[in-house]
């Protein structure tokens, strides 16, 4: 995270929380035998925290794991710690959010004071930085483990300090998402939950709760990793970007958006602004698939999204998009259009199969080799039709003789 | 009781080596390491280095003024290459600057040119070319080569195991300060602060008392800090001793995993011979290791690999054979379970296969060979105190194996792409270091004139709980309140000639040394107070919740009386003391001996959930019941028990280590480099221990822990393949780890 957008914010450490006592949450690890080396800890201790100053949280398995997902443990295995944080249910259940925990010195007295102490301290306003620039950043969660080393040196702009990209509305038959949204904003919008129903289920599998309140939506975009989780689900959606340079500004299809390996439509002074999802139909359905080697925290082998919509059991309207098979977020042009006029049924989905291996093109690496990936794709396809079809479409159809 | 560092660890107020208050000018290393794999270092350009602003100094070989070699068992190890290189990662220079970033900008300036030379990354090349460290082992019991045309099934194949990174969460660091008179103290993140003092002294041409080292704990080790926190260790001092100034080095986790070994990758040949019925008659294997570029541990890692080749089984006609192979990689070192993980994943393939081959469940055959009393293992211990049956039959029952194997068979009955999958993994591994001379320890204890009492040992903490192990076993011993008992860091001026913190024997090793002490301080007491008492026999006198008590009735004696009294009357109220662990000896002409003080057994039942159509998995649960003695602390020993297994079940399933044709490790961050999630990990894990079962060696009863419980997660490996071949039952899989969801499903639909 750049320092600078620390500006006018209060950061809490591992120090902020202490006091004579152990708070609750520090109390139910020593109890829980949740801490070995200690290494983690602190930032365990920060985050189950975090998690209860949001009032009225009630205290369940997938709160927990939600919190404890973006923290790696390599001594315990775990299990403590989930029992430690299920071990809060019973001290601070109902008794959540910022002047509870205050008022039950489970948190320090200091914390209510921390607006009105920043709002005295306001020092002159803060630049974004330089409008020419090595680097927009974002979120960040992807550019700092790629060019750690590079951006303490670099000039950096820093997009979060414009707040007028975050906003989701809609408008014009869109919804139109800013650039800045970050994942989890996007996730708990009901506008979004209303269009992509399994929204929460899907970003439980991308990044951690803690990246998620980083990564934007429009640095997913920009940087422009072939296997972008939210790129590959936008893709398919078919969403359109709209470009701002200055005044000036420009919308182009999100499909045509890439150009080869970290090639954009775009030129350098250029800022990706908004994101507008087309409003579909109400018998649209998607379906968003990722396949990575460890199921949760991890980037994907192969990620898939398809939006598909039928008439009278005609396919009208498909979009599929794949990542991780290409240079880029790839929008299945060939295969989706070959879709579109026929019935789901299982001759019509193994008919795909050899379009879409004309259509990809994956190279072997860290992920996974080119004969795995090639599979996935596959695989995928299958897993998007007996998904959102299951009346139509089953696996055992695919592999009758196994 | 509780991990005694768990309150400052929660308020994150313990100190790791670079969380120690910086002294004044300290200066900061970072590390050039080869480009490549192999090759002869033909000039080393590092003028545009020494010219930056911030950088102090740039060390290579020829700033070493001792000996430049650091090799444990065999001297094959260069602190900084001097004229070749071997792997990628290989220390070639030191870069000294006044902050931690200039010195790996300095990194980033140096190049080098090397002739490059051929290498090798496999270790059956690396054997049939001749490169082999030590002299192949063998263990014999029996005759397999007469028993094979017994048999009414013999059976081959080959394993192909990965290695493991150690991921460790504070990476590898050293801070030296130089102090008067050539004299060097060294705060290390090490799991063998004597090893750091005798390499140090070594490279520096020193006597050892001029080194201290210190090291207070470990954010972690898993035996990656056993040997191999020691470059990095030298390399501060050397910098400290050359700049005579303090010198922290600290890699960063890129670095860290580039530079260090793994636990050792595996080619193991293997041959089964059976009755009809099931009962194993002969096992022959030949593992190959993948040793890395030097000896490092490696021989006696692959030691380890024979001595429980056989796991917990007992089978009359055994040969196995083991070499070190030499390659071009990260010398790869001691991980929990030391090379016998490697050698019970070998046996339970054999198995395995076996169980396919008459198709019946793989527990049917294991069931059949397990250890009895007095049974022989290949390398002539007789099995005593065995507790593998009872282990297994306790699980049978508790879990109720026959109800999850129904259930797991109709559940594939009922289900097309979804597919369950169990088995059964029993744990048989022997306590002590298989090196004899290695199981010794010392402590000091010393009582202060308040009652108050220090305790120092040659243990490290590094997580694992040992403070909290000695703190208990201190304040039993003396029998007054533990919160009277301090656990000092670990001291080479303190203790020396330490064994490194291994071998899951530190508590035994340590707290009995602790137990000595204890003794001899309270022998001078009691002989005082009974002579104050006008008691003939100091026998009757015992202390407990810090009052004296007589024939176990109450006296106006209490501690504080009693220490104070003492010290009045100039009574030592120090000791030292020192343990062997009795009865131990390996000989390794004959291969034949009594290597171990007892051994530990469990069983873990282990159940799954595969996606057939995406080839990911799910582990649904791991029922376990694990021998686990009188436990000082419960709470720290289920602790040990479960990260145990967490890293078990990674290593056979998602941890994976993958190497380009340069040598270049592509998993070299967090990033691809995948360790468990709270997510991955089960919900449902169940511990059960065998109670009362004593063990007349440990402290009070105590066994050993560290180790064994990774080895629960060997069993994963065979419950994905047992879904895997509910969904393809005609199919022939790889014994090939880790089981990469890549694996599962290329294997699945490899037509």
């Amino acid at each position: 995270m750049p320092l600078g957008e620390l500006h006018g914010k209060h950061l809490v450490t591992i120090e902020g929380l202490n006091m004579d006592h152990l708070s609750p949450v520090q109390q139910a690890i020593v109890d829980e035998g949740a801490t070995q080396c200690g290494f983690c800890t602190p930032g365990i201790v920060v985050s189950l925290t975090g998690y209860l100053m949001k009032d009225k949280i009630i205290i369940n398995e997938e709160g927990v794991k939600k919190t404890l997902s973006g923290h790696l443990c390599r001594c315990t295995g775990y299990r403590s710690l989930k029992q430690s944080a299920f071990f809060l249910k019973d001290t601070v259940e109902g008794h959540t959010g910022i002047d509870t925990l205050v008022a039950n010195r489970m948190i320090p007295d200091y914390f209510p004071g921390i607006p009105d102490r920043l709002r005295k301290m306001q020092s002159s306003v803060f630049g974004a930085g330089e409008k020419s620039t090595d680097y927009f950043i974002a979120g960040g969660t992807d550019l700092y483990v790629q060019k750690g080393d590079l951006l303490p040196e670099s000039k950096v702009h820093l997009l979060n300090l414009h707040p007028e990209m975050k906003a989701i509305s809609k408008k014009n038959g869109y919804i139109h998402v800013g650039a800045l949204t970050t994942f989890e904003e996007f996730a708990n919008h009901p506008d979004i939950a209303n269009a992509i129903p399994d929204i929460q289920a899907y970003m439980s599998r991308i990044a951690s709760l803690q990246i998620r309140n980083r990564a934007t939506l429009g640095g997913n975009i920009i940087n422009a990793s072939p296997i972008g989780d939210m790129t590959t689900l936008l893709l398919a959606l078919e969403a359109v970007l709209v470009l701002e340079n200055d005044a000036q500004s420009r919308t182009v299809p999100i499909t045509s958006f890439f150009r080869g390996y970290k090639q954009l439509d775009k030129i350098p002074s250029e800022i990706l602004a908004d994101i507008l999802i087309p409003e579909f139909p109400l018998n649209t359905k998607i379906n968003f698939e990722k396949v990575s080697k460890r199921k949760y925290l991890d980037i994907a082998s192969v990620n898939s999204a398809m939006k598909i919509r039928r008439e009278d059991g005609i396919i009208r309207e498909i979009g599929l998009s794949m990542g991780g098979v290409a240079p880029v977020p790839l929008f299945l042009k060939a295969t989706s259009h070959y879709f579109i006029g026929k019935q789901v049924c299982r001759d019509v989905v193994e008919g795909a199969f050899s379009i879409i291996q004309q259509e990809i093109c994956p190279i072997s690496d860290i992920r996974g080799s080119v004969d795995y990936k090639r599979l996935l794709a596959r695989q995928l396809i299958i897993a998007h039709f007996t998904k959102l079809f299951p009346e139509r479409v089953a696996v055992r159809d695919f592999y009758e003789t196994y | 009781m509780k991990h005694i560092d768990a309150v400052s660890h929660t308020r994150g107020e313990s100190q790791f080596v670079d969380d120690m208050p910086q002294p004044s000018e300290m200066l900061y290393a970072a590390v050039f390491s080869s480009p490549v794999m192999h090759g002869k270092i033909i000039a080393l350009h590092v003028q545009d280095v020494c010219s930056m602003d911030g950088i102090v100094a740039v060390l290579t070989s020829k700033d070493i003024p001792g000996e430049n070699q650091i090799g444990p068992i065999i001297q094959d190890e260069e602190l900084l290459a001097s004229a070749e290189v071997c792997y990628v990662g290989q220390p070639v220079a030191l870069v000294i600057g006044t902050s931690p970033e200039i010195a790996r900008k300095g990194v980033r300036k140096i190049t080098i040119d090397v002739e490059q030379l051929p290498a090798i990354t496999d270790p059956k090349e690396a054997f049939s070319k001749g490169n082999i460290i030590g002299s192949p082992r063998t263990f014999i019991l029996g005759d397999v080569e007469a028993t094979w045309q017994k048999c009414d099934l013999v059976l081959e194949g080959v394993c192909d195991i990965g290695g493991q990174e150690h991921v460790y969460l504070e990476t590898q660091r050293a801070r030296a300060i130089p102090l008067e008179e050539n004299n060097l103290c060294i705060y290390s993140a090490t799991q063998g602060p004597s090893a750091v003092q005798r390499h140090a002294a070594k490279v520096l041409g020193l006597p050892g008392h001029n080194i201290e080292v210190d090291v207070k704990r470990l954010g972690g080790g898993f035996g990656g800090k056993e040997d191999q926190a020691t470059p990095w260790a030298c390399m501060a001092a050397l910098a400290a001793w050359h700049t005579k100034k303090p010198v922290e080095l600290v890699l960063g986790r890129a670095d860290d995993i580039k530079m260090t070994g793994k636990r050792h990758p595996y080619k193991s040949d293997f041959k089964i011979g059976v009755t009809k019925e099931g009962k194993i008659l002969a096992y022959e294997a030949n593992h190959y290791q993948n040793s890395g570029a030097t000896a490092d541990l490696s021989p006696a890692v692959l030691e380890r690999t024979l001595f429980h080749g056989t796991n917990s089984y007992f089978i009359p006609n055994v040969k196995i054979f083991g070499v070190c192979c030499r390659t071009n990689l990260p010398s790869n070192t001691a991980f929990r379970g030391f090379g016998g993980p490697q050698g019970m994943f070998v046996i339970e393939s054999a198995i395995a296969k076996v169980a396919e081959k008459l198709d019946i469940p793989r527990e049917e055959i294991q069931t059949k060979n397990l250890l009895k009393e007095n049974d022989l293992f290949p390398y002539g211990q007789q099995v005593g105190n065995c507790r593998s049956l009872l282990t297994w039959n306790k699980a049978v029952e508790k879990y109720k194996l026959s109800e999850i194997r129904k259930r797991v068979e109709d559940y594939n009955k009922t289900h097309f792409e979804i597919k369950k999958g169990m088995a059964v993994m029993p744990i048989c591994f022997g306590i002590s270091f298989t090196t004899t001379y290695m199981n010794q320890a010392s402590a000091l204890v010393l009582v202060y004139t308040d009652g108050s009492i220090s305790v120092s040992t040659g243990g490290v903490e590094m997580g694992q709980g040992l403070k909290s192990n000695i703190a208990s076993i201190a304040a039993k011993g003396f029998g007054i309140r533990d919160i009277r008992i301090k656990i000092e860091s670990t001291n080479t001026t303190r203790v020396a000639n330490m064994s490194p913190s291994a071998a899951s024997a530190t508590t035994v090793l340590n707290g009995n040394a602790t137990l000595i002490a204890i003794g001899q301080v309270l022998d001078r007491l009691k002989s005082m107070v009974a002579e104050e008492l006008g008691v003939q026999d100091k026998g009757r006198i015992t202390i407990v919740n810090e009052k004296v008590l007589c024939d176990g009735r109450e006296t106006d004696w209490t501690w504080d009386r009693l220490v104070q009294t003492a010290h009045l009357n100039r009574i030592d109220l120090s000791a030292h003391g020192f343990f062997a662990t009795p009865e131990i000896y390996f000989d390794k002409i004959k291969e034949k001996g009594h290597p171990f003080a007892y051994h530990i057994f469990g069983t873990a039942i282990i159940e799954v959930t595969l996606d057939c159509l995406r080839g990911t998995y799910d582990i649904d649960s791991v029922k376990i019941v694990h021998d686990l003695g009188r436990p000082l602390s419960e709470l720290v020993d289920r602790g040990q028990i479960e990260g145990g297994l967490a890293q078990g079940l990674g290593w056979m399933t998602i941890e994976d280590l993958s190497f380009n044709e340069k040598g270049q490790l592509l998993s070299g961050a967090l990033a691809t480099y995948k360790v468990p999630d709270v997510y991955f990990m089960p919900d449902d894990i169940e511990l059960t221990f065998l109670e009362d079962e004593g063990n007349t060696l440990g402290p009070y009863g105590n066994k050993a822990v560290g180790e064994p419980p990774l080895m629960y997660g060997i069993g994963v490996f065979f419950a994905i393949r047992c879904a895997m071949r509910a969904f393809r039952p005609q199919r022939e899989f790889a014994l090939a780890s880790p089981l990469t969801p890549e694996r599962v499903l290329l294997q699945l639909y490899a037509d």
